[in-house]
């Protein structure tokens, strides 16, 4: 069984191998096939998953370098395998965003043969080498296919990243010399007792805290965000938001919350001020947004955030009720994947709009509910998705994630539900100006909604639909690792 | 008056100032072979002369020398001779005031 | 039948949902389709509605619930119903059935519209979201259906999406009414917290049930107030009515089932839903939740509701008293009545509370109705100064309406309003802690008659001004929604009668007995005398109405005030939202010089410790090499200059050194 997870990582670079020796005019079809494999792969896992088991599964271990530490040890879990089916189900639509070469869309492949590592690698060295091989192409698809100030941005970005990820790196190396592993099941077994005591072991927790916090980005380690993703071409800023992001997501339930929990637990106020501060500046940046892409790159933050203040709430309390970690954890695990394909699907949206229109203000659209309407509704689905509203993904998350928050940390709860009212002014202003009022003259020759675009638009809509009526069978993915986690959480 | 030591050893500076004169002031290449010439045949009579008043008998070294000397100046004239000839088809000139292709 | 009602009501909003959606798939042009769906879906609805009310009828208390998991997280469950009982059957019945007439009048209103079937969409999708909050047994349910209400309301509030105003107030709409939500999103998730459940009824277990209740304590209030901000954003209460008014911007029909009869009264629905958790608020003994024994206590948050309810009633009612917008005036009556009614849910009057909801929902959505008739005739023209006289050119208009204005005045006997209007009156006055609101109340009385009244003159009386010189009356399909409404104004009278108190008693889960001696009491007088008051004041007023209104030649400075609604909406626009806006333009500035600037920073100082390494290196290090070299070329052009490349002057060289050793060897020798 391990053997479909090696598949998962390895297949996307065989791809992009093949893709540096084959046609150009091809590049986007052997993209696409790769990832209907994998696709294939992850649906094959899902099946195999035993969704009632504890602990991880299909796990796979090799040796690799002994004398660090360092082995091939890959499994999953409910968290693993939900991340690793939002990568299956992004990049396709990803690569369909946009009509791009061989380079562009072998370096995609890189990225998610990377992602699918860091989603399931249960060693550090291993993790790591995954962690930071999405860097790179992130690196390349913003500098070589980014629009305006994309130079900047990009280096940025991967500077940014990458001084997290030493401080990172540093902080492992120090817990490697004093407990002598690097795996991660092995670690969150010594974390309950303090893993390095005294100010060792708070300067281990500050490195991996600065190194996941960019990654988020929690605020105000958030700077790199807006301008990246701003410049990245649409394609590399949906996978950039809707999977790279949860990279540090991930991070943070899968390493420091088993291994640090009573640092966190002391700095718990401070990092539910972060979060909350995430989630209320971001989306009152994104209300004096004028460019629309900055602006759904702001709100990812915002709603990064919600995960964040779900995760810390649970963890800065002592005693926490089963049900609300519980609650919780579910939460920020939907929220997760809702994020994912909500934020996605924005930014696929403004893509369209630039591609149209050849710009992206605000102010460079109106009146297009007459001219394009099926565009304009599908659009305002993601919108609403996105903030919140009843019967669309968004809602059931966010209700979980507060409805925790709420009864451990009320009061930082209060303060981020403002973050709501931020998200929907936000939203509201945007469809005004783009949807309402005379058609703009720039905006007269609009198509609507092409076939191809419905194809990427219809299934990613109606799947918010799906989740936000019947969100079981995502539950069920993750149920048993929510229960097993809350038990070590409480 | 006896011949003494001294005496070739007067004649043969002699020979060797003039011989270096010659190479030192004279314009025309050929001038300063002869005085090249010169030096050397100061210095072979100098072989000659320590050799003969040397604590008899002794090894004709001093003539061996000498006698090698000549040969070697001879041979050295011919492609002195011939350098100068193949300079002076070069430059049209034997004046080494002008040859002065050395110069650093 | 009965049973099967009670099973199946999720039916009641599905189905019009379902046929929403398949509308909205309809072409533009399948114009009859559309309509013919709606308004089929709107007609099994009202059968199904009258069933279940049915049903609830013989049973004094009847409540049936049936809850299902909406999904399991972890090792817990989240459970949502639906609950059948007089207050959701009755809401169902008048949601139903006003929605039916709205429909049919709709589909002559918008005849002219191209899209047609897109209103008809969203009417459904209203409507359906409207019937599951009116029998939703979860507060998570009925916030789901709350958030969707407004929605649809955001939907057709902008429906007019080409009109930058209607994009505008649609906007406003659904951002005020959100900050409403946001309390009572946290008041639901405290609840829950406490509580661990938010089903109201669960066979004991239910947050409105008496254990749940008890456990909540002190925190009882707080949820209590602020589940009710969520009632003031939704019905329009003050501080958060400013986007009522605004609202008008939708067609007609869509202000008749909004922000007459439905949307708004959603509000104070859910305070009569989660009335125990108002009631509990003061600390109850468990034997004191029956609805009979907490008539009348007094806590905390039935105070606010109170105070908010008069305030927001008188308010509104002096602001419509100097609008020239008929539906605007409208809007702020609504407005005022709804604050009648918080007011009468406050002083204990659930039931009163209730039925005026009810009534108010049917005679509202006919004066809606009624004006735009009367705009649709007068040809989209709203002010109210260029109508005049148009009693006889409009007459079932005129009739209608005439029927819907007595019931908002409050005329007795026959209109429903008054009677509802009589008991919240009469439930004030027995407030224990103030007169104030009682006589506040009686204030708003007269106020209400006396700019209904203003209105019937300015529209129907008098000269015809320029936009009544061409009208005419209504189609059928429109007039007919009006006179039965008109009809069901009248007909609902009966039901409401102290002397048979039938909703009374049904709402409040008693049974009813005639008893003619009921219908006289003195409260009846007082109220009858400022109605009579308030009409005949109008009348004096009014009689020689021009376009200059009255109350303006007399006090122009306060009907300036009035007229721009007491500069509200600028006080927002200065305060809040400019402290909002400086905010955002705050945190981007910050984001942007601040941490960036930190992060930019950083990055330069890292480019300035390049710079300066690079310029040691140049400088110093490099420098330090480039002499050492300059110097070895100046030594090397030194002797090279001796390098003549004049053989003799090497030789004489030689021949200098050669003799210098010479001196040298004699000198040591």
């Amino acid at each position: 069984m391990a053997d479909l997870i090696t598949g998962l990582i390895f297949i996307p670079i065989l791809g992009a191998l093949f893709l540096s020796v084959s046609p150009q005019k091809y590049a986007r079809v052997i993209a696409l096939g790769s990832n209907f494999i994998t696709a294939l792969i992850a649906f094959a896992v899902w099946r195999h998953f035993d969704s009632a088991a504890v602990g991880m599964q299909m796990v796979g271990r090799h040796a690799w370098i002994p004398a660090i530490g360092a082995e091939y040890l890959v499994g999953i879990d409910g968290l693993s395998l939900l991340l690793v089916i939002l990568t299956s189900l992004l990049f396709p639509f990803a690569l369909l965003a946009q009509k791009m070469g061989r380079g562009f869309c072998a370096l995609m492949l890189i990225m998610q043969a990377a992602l699918y590592g860091t989603f399931t690698a249960q060693n550090f060295i291993l993790w790591f080498l995954f962690y930071e091989m999405s860097l790179v192409p992130g690196f390349l698809l913003i500098k070589v296919w980014g629009g305006a100030g994309r130079d900047r941005a990009a280096t940025k970005f991967f500077l940014y990243t990458f001084l997290g990820s030493v401080a990172m790196l540093l902080s492992f190396l120090g817990i490697y010399l004093v407990r002598g592993t690097f795996d991660f099941a092995a670690l969150a077994a010594l974390g309950k007792s303090g893993l390095i005591p005294g100010k060792m072991g708070w300067l281990a927790f500050a490195g991996i805290f600065l190194g996941l916090a960019v990654k988020v980005p929690l605020f105000p380690f958030h700077t790199w965000l807006p301008d990246a993703y701003e410049a990245a071409p649409t394609g590399a800023a949906m996978v950039l938001t809707g999977a790279l992001s949860k990279m540090g997501v991930y991070g943070f339930i899968r390493l420091l919350l088993p291994l640090f929990p009573n640092e966190i637990r002391i700095a718990g106020p401070w990092l539910l001020g972060l979060a909350v501060c995430s989630i209320v500046f971001a989306s009152l940046a994104a209300w004096a947004q004028r460019d629309l892409k900055r602006m759904v790159a702001y709100l990812s933050i915002n709603h990064l955030g919600y995960c964040m203040l779900g995760l810390f709430a649970v963890s800065a309390t002592t005693a926490v009720p089963a049900a609300e970690a519980q609650a919780a954890l579910s939460g920020v695990f939907l929220q997760i994947f809702n994020h994912g394909i909500t934020a996605a699907a924005l930014f696929y949206f403004v893509g369209l709009l630039e591609e149209r229109r050849g710009a992206r203000g605000l102010n460079d659209f109106g009146g297009l509910m007459q001219r394009t309407p099926l565009l304009c509704g599908w659009m305002s689905v993601a919108m609403f998705s996105s903030l919140g509203l009843p019967g669309l993904n968004g809602f059931v998350s966010e209700f979980l994630i507060f409805k925790s928050s709420f009864a451990l940390a009320a009061g930082f709860t209060a303060v981020a539900v403002l973050g709501l009212l931020a998200t929907a002014i936000v939203f509201m202003r945007v469809m005004q100006a783009l949807f309402s009022g005379p058609l703009a003259e720039s905006c007269g020759a609009f198509p609507d909604l092409r076939l191809g675009e419905k194809w990427v638009v219809i299934p990613i809509a109606l799947l918010m639909f799906v989740i936000g009526i019947a969100p079981q069978f995502v539950f069920n993915i993750f149920n048993s690792t929510v229960v097993q986690m809350a038990r070590l959480l409480g | 008056m006896t011949p003494t030591l001294q005496l070739f050893l007067v004649v043969s500076v002699a020979l060797f100032c003039i011989g270096l004169l010659a190479a030192l002031s004279r314009r025309h290449a050929i001038f300063i072979l002869i005085g090249i010439e010169l030096m050397l045949a100061a210095a072979g009579l100098n072989f000659i002369a320590f050799w003969r008043f040397a604590p008899q008998p002794a090894p004709p070294t001093g003539v061996m020398v000498t006698i090698f000397a000549i040969a070697i100046a001879a041979a050295e004239a011919a492609v002195g001779l011939a350098l100068v000839i193949a300079v002076y088809r070069h430059y049209r000139t034997t004046n080494v005031d002008q040859l002065d292709q050395l110069k650093g | 039948m009965s049973h099967w009602i009670a099973a199946h009501l999720w039916l009641i909003p599905a189905l019009p949902l379902a046929i929403s959606l398949l509308v909205l798939s309809l072409a533009n042009s399948r114009r009859a389709a559309a309509a013919g769906l709606a308004i089929g879906g709107q007609v099994i609805a009202l059968i199904l509605s009258l069933a279940a009310l049915l049903s609830t009828l013989g049973i004094p208390g009847y409540r049936v619930f049936q809850n299902f998991t909406w999904f399991t997280f972890g090792a817990e469950t989240l459970r949502l119903g639906f609950v059948l009982d007089p207050l959701a059957a009755a809401m169902l019945v008048m949601i139903a059935f006003v929605s039916l007439c709205i429909f049919v009048f709709s589909v002559g209103y918008m005849a002219a519209d191209k899209n047609f079937t897109r209103f008809f969409a969203y009417l459904s999708f209203f409507s359906a979201a409207m019937l599951g909050l009116a029998i939703a047994n979860s507060l998570l349910l009925l916030f789901i259906c709350w958030e969707l209400v407004g929605l649809a309301s955001y939907l057709l509030i902008g429906f007019w999406i080409h009109k930058p105003s209607a994009a505008a107030a649609a906007k406003k709409a659904f951002i005020t009414t959100r900050i409403g939500d946001l309390g009572f999103f946290l008041g639901m998730l405290w609840l829950y917290g406490r509580s661990g459940t938010l089903l109201f009824y669960d066979g004991g277990r239910g947050a409105l049930e008496s254990a749940a209740l008890l456990s909540l304590g002190g925190a009882a209030t707080g949820i209590a107030l602020l589940i009710f901000s969520g009632a003031i954003g939704k019905s329009g209460q003050f501080p958060l009515h400013v986007w009522l008014p605004d609202a008008m911007e939708g067609p007609t029909p869509v202000s008749a089932l909004i922000h007459a009869a439905t949307m708004v009264a959603a509000g104070v629905f859910l305070v009569a839903r989660v009335y125990p958790l108002f009631v509990v608020a003061g600390g109850v003994d468990p034997g004191g939740l029956s609805a009979a024994a907490s008539n009348g206590r007094v806590t905390v948050p039935l105070t606010v509701v109170v105070w908010i309810g008069v305030i927001t009633a008188l308010i509104s009612a002096l602001i419509a008293l100097a609008q020239w917008d008929i539906k605007r005036i409208l809007a702020y009556s609504t407005v005022s009545q709804l604050g009648l009614m918080m007011v009468s849910l406050g002083v204990g009057g659930i039931a009163a509370g209730i039925m005026h909801l009810l009534a108010h929902g049917f005679f509202k959505a006919l004066l809606f109705l009624g004006s735009g008739s009367v705009i649709h005739g007068c040809h989209e023209e709203q002010d109210i100064r260029k109508m005049g006289g148009l009693r006889g050119l409009m007459p079932l208009t005129f009739l209608t309406y005439a029927v819907g204005m007595m019931a908002l005045s409050g005329v007795p006997l026959f209109f429903a309003g008054a009677w509802t209007k009589e008991e919240i009156v009469q439930a004030t006055s027995r407030w224990p802690v103030s007169a104030v609101p009682y006589y506040l109340t009686l204030a708003g009385v007269i106020l209400t008659a006396l700019y209904m009244t203003r209105q019937m003159i300015y529209v129907f009386f008098g000269a015809r001004r320029a936009a009544a010189k061409q009208a005419h009356e209504s189609t059928p399909i429109m007039t007919v929604p009006l006179v039965v409404l008109a009809i069901c104004v009248i007909a609902l009278s009966v039901v409401l009668t102290p002397a048979w108190p039938w909703l009374h008693s049904y709402l409040s889960g008693e049974t009813a007995h005639f008893d003619a001696a009921r219908l006289i009491q003195p409260v009846l007088f007082v109220s009858l005398a400022l109605v009579a008051l308030g009409i005949g004041l109008g009348v004096l007023i009014y009689r020689r109405a021009s376009e200059i209104d009255p109350l303006e030649r007399v006090l122009p400075a306060v009907f300036r005030f009035l007229e721009n609604r007491m500069w509200l909406d600028e006080l927002y626009d200065w305060t809040v939202l400019a402290a909002a806006r400086l905010a955002a333009r705050a945190s981007d500035l910050l984001d942007r010089y601040l941490w960036d600037g930190f992060v930019r920073g950083l990055g330069s100082l890292g480019n300035s410790l390049g710079s300066f390494t690079r310029g040691f290196d140049e400088g110093a290090i490099n420098a330090g090499a480039n002499e050492a070299a300059a110097a070895t070329r100046g030594f090397g052009r030194l002797f090279s200059r001796g390098h003549s490349g004049q053989i003799q002057t090497y030789l004489g060289a030689i021949a200098v050194a050669m003799l210098a050793l010479l001196l040298l060897y004699a000198w040591l020798i």
